[in-house]
């Protein structure tokens, strides 16, 4: 077993160095929505319907609010269809040109009902930079590889057929080693659970607070990749686990929100409670420690971004709020037009935040202000998160991906 | 697990399939020894259970079966017949890569051979309507000579399709202002089961002055007994049976949660079945109450049960527990709970079941459920002593939303 952990951890590793470029998971590699690359500031249509450094535009099947990954030069998009919602698309489109490299459907074996906003394809797939995890809100789960090949089937529904939630489920899946995590939270059959990615049996599965939820698994690095923890965020509490085992390794028992993820970067943790709180956890301890809590920088529902020191919520009025990482005091704030479900991302000094409309907005981020420096139509509404790899930012609209990147 | 006889008759259905597809073509060796591999591929995909059973040995089968050529598509099709829900989504996968491959490549569908599949009645629908989107690929002209006949087939994909044309031909005579519209509407309602089709042709109806008996379209229950309220305080009323779980004695009182508790008579005019407890016993949280009907048939059949709650819920046929889902307020979508039954000719029981919750909010204090018998195609399966449907149900004009 710690052999194939090892291997696991290595593999890993090398995707790290030399599949950087990458965007693996909801809100990208470290869940964290950020990456360094230099993207323009002019995109999707300007006032004029022109359209601004958009590479190409692929028609996709169906419906959906799932985020694009962008793995092994593809980008990887879930989408469903049917009058019953009940078609699983999982779509490959060639990052290159914007041609469907391939195309897989499945029927799903679960509930496919779910609220008019959302869709059965609302989780984003995951990676771990040699196959595709494709998970739907029936709790569906399917692990292909590059080429589109089936490699396992899972219906956790109908594993555990109260496993369900009629408004419909939105955790994304998150692999870790060899081992991808699933959080089926509802008011029936409510369990987190790790899989083996290579043939899909269970590892770990624990239930967890029967109440819906939406949140979705997010990473905690720690000192080597063996020593990363995946958080799990349920509405009374924040959990950190050893992803293989499934062992608890701490618990944060308050009330947190049930939409918004949580955010880490190094050793700090930003969750959606009592506004925002950041935690601090030091390997070895029995239980993370609470830095500060501020209300005034709660999110509605996207996610929160920390970066350089700052850390980013979008507020239910569509105000972007920048707050100092290491104390909670609010920086500054700047009006923006909303709502959003999509969690903004951060690409070098700008934040790119995209309204439930459709419309981008991308702010300069400064020490002491922000500044909205341009704006974007997109036309189609947007509810997922986009991906950022090798300079060009994915956009998930409605019907469309977008492929966004200087010429 | 895949038995031995399951197997061999695979095998043989495998070179059977063969020899008819290969229309008097002499067999090789090589062909039929591929068939047979074909077959033990498939039954190796249709061994899957729950849980990840079965997906190592499925993963090796899946690689090599989607290396077959296309003429292996109408076997794997016929894998499906009888696959459960996991194992048609591996068997569905090796369709689609190996129909996408051939087409790649400028290699033909056996398209005879996918017409023919789609047009035996006897597959699996789903196989069925498969076979129909890749014939679609190799045969553009498929779609229009075959869909128009499929008003009553038993895919509701091919029928929802069939009554999309019908709707658009039927939308052409009203504009051009002729009777004969209502007729085609008429036949269109005769084989919609999706719930906007049947709503928008209700309305066109109505338009021409026609009503529409919905509860008796889709086979809702509109007559119970109801019984209630007994506790269900923290949601412990789950599992305890109260009297009506053991006995339905139409004249006996129980004690209640709030004092004794008798048996009403209740019907409702809603013309998706709905039955408001808060209306019909009392508005309350906390509290459990039940149903119960006779349903007359005309001959012993299996039947589906679908359900539509944001309440707790358990639902017995003659005595057997066929549903039971403990979550509150998470939804009511129509047909939101399938459970499958079997009628015996003559009377039958139904006995429903519905708790509700302690929440405070707004939103969370519908005590409610509907409830339809019907067939595996939501084709409504109608007792032998239905009572007429009541006139504010059936031409209720209200566009009530069946969520």
């Amino acid at each position: 077993m710690q052999r194939l952990l090892l291997k696991s951890t290595l593999f890993v590793a090398a995707c790290t160095l030399f599949c950087g470029a990458d965007w693996l998971h909801f809100r990208g590699s470290d869940n964290r929505s950020v990456a360094t690359d230099a993207l323009p500031v002019a995109i999707a249509k300007d006032e004029s319907g022109n359209d601004q450094n958009v590479a190409w535009k692929a028609a996709l099947p169906g419906r959906g609010v799932s985020s694009p990954i962008v793995v092994g030069g593809k980008a990887i998009v879930t989408s469903t269809s049917g009058y019953n919602q009940d078609r699983l698309h999982v779509v490959a489109v060639d990052a290159k040109t914007g041609e469907t490299a391939w195309e897989r459907q499945f029927w799903a074996t679960g509930r496919t009902a779910c609220h008019p906003t959302s869709s059965v394809a609302a989780p984003s797939p995951s990676s771990d930079g040699k196959h595709i995890f494709a998970f739907f809100s029936s709790n569906d789960l399917a692990c292909l590889d590059l080429d589109g090949n089936l490699l396992w089937y899972r219906g956790l529904t109908h594993d555990f057929p109260t496993a369900a939630n009629d408004v419909g489920m939105s955790a994304s899946p998150l692999v870790m080693g060899d081992t991808v995590i699933v959080q089926v939270e509802n008011k029936g059959n409510s369990f987190a659970a790790g899989l083996d990615t290579k043939t899909g049996e269970t590892r770990w599965r624990q239930q967890r607070k029967a109440d819906m939820n939406w949140t979705s698994p997010a990473v905690l690095r720690g000192k080597t990749r063996a020593d990363d923890l995946v958080l799990l965020q349920s509405s009374d509490r924040l959990s950190a686990h050893n992803p293989h085992t499934g062992e608890q390794v701490w618990s944060y028992e308050v009330g947190c929100s049930s939409i918004p993820s949580p955010v880490a970067e190094d050793d700090k943790i930003y969750v959606v409670s009592k506004g925002l709180t950041a935690l601090r956890y030091q390997p070895d301890a029995k239980a993370a420690e609470v830095l500060w809590s501020e209300n005034a920088l709660g999110p509605s529902n996207a996610s929160p971004i920390v970066h350089q020191g700052r850390v980013y919520t979008l507020n239910g009025s569509g105000v972007l709020l920048c707050g100092d990482a290491a104390t909670g005091e609010v920086k500054w704030k700047l009006r923006l037009k909303g709502p959003y479900w999509a969690t903004p991302v951060v690409a070098g000094n700008h934040l790119y935040a995209f309204n439930q409309a459709g419309l981008a907005q991308v702010v300069r981020l400064g020490d002491k202000e922000g500044e909205l420096i341009a704006t974007g139509n997109f036309g189609e509404p947007i509810f997922g998160t986009p991906a950022i790899a090798d300079g060009a930012l994915y956009v998930r609209t409605d019907g469309q991906l977008w492929k966004i990147a200087a010429p | 697990m895949r038995s031995i006889d399951q197997t061999s008759r695979l095998r043989s259905f495998a070179l059977g399939f063969v020899s008819a597809a290969s229309y008097g073509v002499l067999l090789s060796t090589g062909t039929t020894a591929r068939a047979a591999n074909v077959a033990d591929q498939v039954a190796a995909l249709k061994a899957v259970g729950p849980e990840g059973a079965g997906n190592t040995k499925a993963k090796e089968a899946w690689q090599q079966l989607s290396q077959a050529n296309a003429q292996a598509l109408p076997l794997i099709l016929a894998g499906l017949d009888d696959a459960n829900p996991l194992a048609a989504n591996w068997l569905r996968a090796s369709v689609d890569t190996i129909a996408e491959r051939e087409l790649r490549k400028g290699a033909k569908l056996p398209a005879a051979e996918l017409e023919k599949f789609t047009l035996d009645t006897k597959h699996e629908p789903r196989a069925r309507r498969l076979a129909f989107e890749w014939l679609c690929r190799a045969d553009q002209t498929a779609a229009d000579r075959l869909i128009p006949k499929m008003l009553n087939d038993p895919s509701v994909e091919f029928r929802r399709d069939a009554v999309a044309r019908l709707l658009i031909e039927a939308e052409q005579l009203d504009s051009d202002k002729k009777p004969e519209a209502a007729d085609v509407y008429r036949r269109a309602l005769g084989g919609a089961r999706d719930l906007d089709q049947v709503q928008e042709i209700v309305k066109k109806l109505e338009g021409h002055g026609q009503t529409v008996d919905v509860p008796s379209h889709f086979g809702y229950l509109m007559e119970w007994k109801l019984i209630g309220p007994f506790d269900n305080t923290g949601e412990a009323g789950f599992d305890v049976v109260s009297p009506p779980e053991t006995e339905l004695k139409f004249t006996a009182e129980y004690p209640g949660k709030s004092g004794p508790v008798k048996w009403i008579d209740h019907a409702t005019d809603d013309i998706y079945g709905k039955v408001d407890l808060n209306k019909a016993i009392t508005k309350a949280n906390g509290v459990t109450a039940y149903a119960t009907t006779e349903f007359t048939a005309a001959e012993a059949r299996p039947i589906e049960l679908r359900m539509a709650t944001v309440d707790a819920i358990k639902v017995w046929l003659n005595g057997e527990l066929i549903s039971a889902n403990n979550v509150y307020h998470a939804g009511d979508k129509m047909d939101q709970y399938i459970a499958h039954g079997h009628l015996k000719q003559g009377k039958n029981v139904i006995l429903v079941k519905i708790l509700q919750n302690e929440q405070k909010e707004e939103w969370a204090q519908d005590w409610e459920f509907k409830l339809r018998v019907c067939d595996a195609t939501g084709t409504a399966v109608l007792s032998k002593n239905r009572p007429a449907t009541k006139p504010k149900a059936a031409a209720d004009k209200k566009d009530q939303a069946a969520k």
